[in-house]
């Protein structure tokens, strides 16, 4: 069992979802209460890593983290070290194909709320902040709750961007879903079984969890 | 832009898109003015702009002394800066509260204790004391509607907006609940501004009503004046009267004082308008009630008024009321509509076909000068 490998699986799945979170909660309500010329590009740039290969979000992940590239440069100026084949640039990297996990429950939790809800809420003196806090986010918990579960599962289950642009450095970028796979490879396939195991059933218990808590606000809601 | 400065809320509004509006109006302190009209005549536009929930391109909304939107001064408040209190159309509970709850979470009293009892007499006042644990998934539909009043209470507003309050409930709740906010707005020292598209519910709860359409206000005045006097074809049309004709006035008569139109092959004595030039042609109404059967059996010296004849093309029987249609000199084009007692018209062997004389009774003819 390749613990160092898990344990930077759970860091990194940590970091992304603390970091993504929030940023789903803002890009979801936006884009739930905002109407804008350019709102469907929006969401299809947000949606694209569901549907992209993982090696192609990884070979432009990797272009735009390089040396050779504005962003690859600023970042070595600034730290000292190289953005690709680092814990950094696999957050980075992390962070951006996470980001439809993150933000779309928030969004059709916000798009399921009546939208008199607020305007009445302002109507009776409270300030847009007091009506997020004590109104909308109650309502839409469940929505945040699911982006976090879903990112940090995601993050711990991904492969093809993570071998791209973090390669395969045991304790800086190995993550447990290359550790299988470098166990397959050298055929220690009782190893691998083990943390299949670990990421199958931490898996089910995510995506069940999920479908449980919605299934009790639907009803919730129903009766 | 001109406004009224007396107390009380004063509306003018003027935009052209997204929703057309030219619409001004004065409700004053302890008024319920109603803004009735059809589906998308820009009422509700209306009652969003003046809790700032939608902002007009041009247009004042000022309470008392203070203004809530200026365009011209670039004034803008936001509701919440506004004192308003607003009943949505759903009534927009907060869904995951309790009734006691949706009201204390919008109270700013600084203990939760002090919260409490506020809230509890807002239920109280509304009627709804014992529910006070209930969500609003566990309310009928009119206990909603008075958990939404209360709550509009809740921060003491200046001015009330209701959004067709009634219109979710079946027809029993809302006679009641239309009866409970007659009673309590005798303790609400406010303007109350009430949208609805219900003409029976502008008549038993207006001290006045505006008349809107397509984002215009036509008349503002008392129900009764807006309904026997309407300013307006247009305004008669929406206020659901029948019988809105066109004629010339012929001339206008000293002694006695009355004003004579010609209208199809007749010459028909009205009320005195002498403001209305003669060749003006003019619009004019006159209620089904005024318009009166001559009996076949026994005629009367009132026949003499106004007689006119035509033949019954429509009969109703509605409860104890007959509605009939009749074609005047069998023309479709002025279909002249009467009410009698079923017994009045069985008595005269009425029915489809029959041929008829009717007198419209001068005092009721109303006339209005087309602008």
């Amino acid at each position: 069992m390749d613990w160092s490998a898990l344990a930077l699986s759970l860091e990194l799945a940590a970091w992304t979802t603390a970091i993504l979170v929030p940023v789903g909660v803002v890009i979801g309500r936006t884009l739930a209460r905002r109407q804008f010329v350019a709102k469907g590009i929006v969401e299809a740039l947000i949606a694209l890593p569901l549907v992209l290969p993982p090696t192609v979000l990884g070979f432009y992940l990797l272009v735009a983290f390089s040396g050779a590239s504005p962003l690859g440069q600023i970042y070595e100026m600034l730290v000292g070290q190289p953005l690709v084949f680092s814990f950094q640039g696999l957050l980075l990297a992390s962070l951006i194909f996470n980001l439809p996990f993150a933000v779309q429950p928030v969004q059709r939790a916000f798009e399921s709320l009546p939208g008199d809800i607020r305007e009445a809420a302002w109507c009776c003196g409270m300030s847009s902040w007091r009506t997020f806090r004590s109104i909308e986010f109650p309502l839409v918990w469940t929505g945040v709750l699911s982006a976090m579960v879903l990112t940090f599962a995601h993050t711990l289950g991904e492969f093809g961007v993570v071998l791209m642009v973090g390669g395969n450095i045991p304790g800086e970028t190995q993550t447990i879903a290359i550790s299988i796979y470098d166990r397959v490879q050298a055929l220690q396939d009782q190893q691998a079984a083990l943390m299949s195991a670990i990421l199958l059933a931490f898996s089910f218990a995510t995506i069940s969890f999920i479908y449980i808590m919605n299934n009790r606000t639907r009803r919730r809601r129903e009766y | 832009m001109n406004t009224d400065n007396t107390a009380g809320l004063h509306v003018h509004l003027k935009q052209a898109a997204p929703i057309s509006l030219d619409a001004e109006f004065h409700c004053a302190t302890g008024e319920l003015i109603v803004l009735v009209g059809p589906s998308g005549s820009g009422k509700s536009t209306i009652l969003r702009c003046i809790a700032g929930l939608t902002m007009a391109k041009t247009g004042v909304v000022r309470f008392n002394e203070t203004a809530w939107l200026d365009t011209d001064l670039g004034i803008h408040l936001a509701p919440q800066k506004r004192s308003v209190g607003m009943v949505f159309q759903h009534y927009a509970l907060f869904p995951h509260l309790s009734a006691l709850d949706n009201i204390t979470v919008v109270l700013n009293e600084a203990s939760r204790n002090n919260r409490e009892q506020r809230a509890r007499e807002l239920l109280s006042f509304v009627n709804l004391q014992g529910l006070e644990s209930r969500r609003p998934s566990e309310l009928s539909g009119g206990q909603q509607q008075r958990v939404a009043l209360a709550r509009s209470l809740a921060r003491d507003p200046e001015v009330l907006l209701l959004d067709e309050p009634f219109s979710a409930v079946d027809q029993i709740t809302r006679r009641k609940l239309q009866l409970e906010l007659a009673r309590l707005r005798q303790q609400l020292k406010m303007p109350i501004v009430l949208v609805t598209h219900d003409l029976d519910e502008a008549c038993i709860l207006a001290d006045r009503m505006c008349v809107l359409h397509h984002g215009r206000s036509l008349q503002a005045g008392a129900p009764a004046d807006v309904m026997s006097r309407p300013d307006s074809d247009s305004v008669a049309r929406l206020v659901g009267l029948t019988n809105v004709f066109a004629g010339e006035v012929i001339k206008q008569q000293s002694e006695p004082q009355i004003t004579l139109l010609r209208w199809a092959n007749y010459t028909l004595e009205c009320r005195h308008r002498p403001e209305i030039r003669p060749g003006e042609t003019v619009s004019w109404i006159i209620p089904p009630q005024q318009v009166i059967l001559h009996r076949r059996d026994r005629p009367s010296r009132g026949e003499r008024e106004n007689p006119v004849e035509g033949v019954i093309r429509d009969f109703v029987v509605l409860g104890g009321d007959v509605s009939i249609t009749m074609f005047v000199e069998d023309n479709p084009d002025l279909p002249l509509s009467l009410t009698l007692s079923s017994h009045v018209a069985y008595r005269n062997h009425l029915g489809m076909g029959e041929h008829i004389t009717v007198s419209l009774l001068a005092h009721g003819i109303h006339l209005m000068p087309q602008r």
